[in-house]
């Protein structure tokens, strides 16, 4: 079997537009996705009983179900109830709370080891809740975790692949209609693996970088 | 420094064996199938009336009436392999079945890479859409929302033909297209004749009907590239079949229509 990398790197363009699109919804989602984690992460530890009672069901439902199940939900249930979303909308939304109900989870972990007496330390100098949550609590908490959500924000943008099987035009949904049209699977299946790969290298590196620089320092 | 030359080597030559049995195998399918007393056949499980799931949990339909009988005059057990649309072309070509039995149609680009048997069952792609919007021909498609199957014969002629206003918006098999367009995402579905019948049959909220042809595209078998012996074999079980009537009988059966005429 001889593998013919030519006809499938002539589509270029398309699978540049594909490439542009997964890092447009992985670029929109990570964050959107990681605020709202440590929304949920606050909120069931610090939040009224309700609250926690709401933002545990959510969690555990989008954990405990497959991605692409969410997915189809979204874009195949929702009109149903009238919401109708385009593709690429639906994308988003479900990438967001997906990556909100697993970077709850990871955010938790990092706010609930923090010595207690670093917030008696805040406190003492009349710091107000708000600053000791974002200030004294959250960074370092951030720092303790930042391996951890950094491989849940590329699970989520390698999860983006399953959003073409609702026609949003992603690079696997670029490499899928490639291949159907030219009938060479193998390789524009290695093209697109390399692509993710690399895709995802970068982003590592982009995010251990970001994250001492902006976020908890040093 | 011994050791590994001696890896190293073995791992070669092993690696060129590979590459040079590959080449060996053209042709040989049906002395593989008569000595292994069994033919695997790729059909579909989830296109009414050529091949669905029955309430028996087993497959049935005009492709897997016509897959069956295959086998039998090959005299070989049947292994009926559930395939979807995209996948295939590439289980033949990996070997994982030796016959395509579904809804397969014949174009240019398939014949690159796919011998086909004479035609066996009639079939026809068309645009549907709700009674409300008017599709007299191709410029009237303009700017609208289409849910197509990818890789298949709709797909490829609404690429070449359509306005390139039309949002073209594929989906991996006819379920999840049939859901786009049931659920309004895309205001009109390009598909074949049975699935939209069975599609509208059951969403009579929608209103859609028929709006414009895109092809007549009989169903041909599909046969791995240079398996001439048993591309014949098929082509005579075919044409007995035509000739004795049996495939019209299996045609009124399954899709309440006879054959017509078939091409050859």
């Amino acid at each position: 079997m001889s593998l013919d990398f030519i006809v499938v790197l002539g589509q270029w363009p398309m699978l540049l537009k594909g490439l542009a699109l997964t890092c447009l919804l992985t670029a929109i989602s990570a964050p959107v996705g990681t605020c709202l984690g440590i929304a949920c992460a606050w909120s069931r530890v610090h939040g009224a009983t309700w609250l926690r009672a709401m933002v545990g069901t959510y969690v555990e439902i989008i954990r405990n179900t497959p991605f692409i199940i969410q997915l189809f939900f979204i874009f195949f249930g929702l009109p149903a109830m009238g919401i109708k979303l385009s593709a690429e909308t639906a994308s988003i939304l479900a990438m967001v709370l997906n990556l909100g109900a697993y970077a709850c989870e990871i955010v938790r972990a990092g706010i609930e080891t923090t010595h207690p007496g670093q917030i008696e330390a805040a406190q003492s100098l009349a710091l107000n809740r708000w600053q000791i949550f974002t200030r004294v609590v959250l960074p370092p908490s951030l720092a303790r975790v930042w391996p951890a959500l950094v491989s849940q924000i590329i699970i989520v943008m390698l999860g983006s692949a399953v959003c073409g099987q609702i026609s949003t035009e992603e690079i696997s949904y670029a490499a899928n209609l490639i291949a159907s049209r030219t009938f060479r699977s193998m390789e524009s299946y290695i093209i697109v693996t390399l692509a993710y790969l690399g895709l995802a290298v970068a982003l590592r590196q982009a995010l251990n970088w970001a994250g001492p620089r902006f976020i908890f320092g040093r | 420094m011994k050791f590994k030359f001696a890896t190293a080597l073995t791992g070669l030559l092993a690696g060129l064996a590979l590459l040079t049995s590959a080449s060996v195998q053209a042709d040989n399918s049906l002395t593989a199938i008569t000595a292994k007393k069994s033919i695997s056949l790729g059909i579909p499980t989830d296109f009414p009336p050529y091949g669905f799931i029955g309430t028996d949990f087993k497959p049935q339909g005009m492709d897997v009436a016509v897959a069956q009988l295959i086998a039998d005059k090959l005299g070989v057990k049947a292994e009926l392999t559930p395939v979807s649309t995209p996948n295939r072309i590439p289980y033949l070509q990996t070997r994982k079945i030796d016959l395509i039995v579904s809804a397969l149609g014949k174009n240019e680009e398939r014949a690159k890479v796919v011998d086909f048997t004479i035609a066996y069952a009639p079939f026809y792609q068309a645009v549907f859409g709700p009674k409300a919007l008017s599709i007299k021909n191709y410029q009237d498609l303009a700017g609208k929302t289409i849910a197509v199957t990818r890789g298949t014969i709709q797909d490829d002629i609404l690429q070449q033909v359509a306005p390139p206003t039309l949002k073209i918006q594929r989906f991996e098999d006819d379920n999840s297209t049939v859901a786009a367009f049931v659920s309004q995402q895309t205001q009109l579905l390009a598909t074949g004749a049975a699935v939209a019948g069975v599609a509208i049959q059951k969403n009579p909220q929608i209103q859609a009907e028929y709006k414009l042809l895109l092809k007549d595209s009989p169903n041909f078998i599909g046969v791995r590239k240079g398996e001439t012996a048993l591309l014949d074999k098929v082509n005579e079980i075919l044409r007995q079949a035509k000739a004795d009537g049996t495939l019209n009988a299996y045609a009124q059966r399954w899709l309440g229509r006879g054959t017509g005429v078939l091409p050859e």
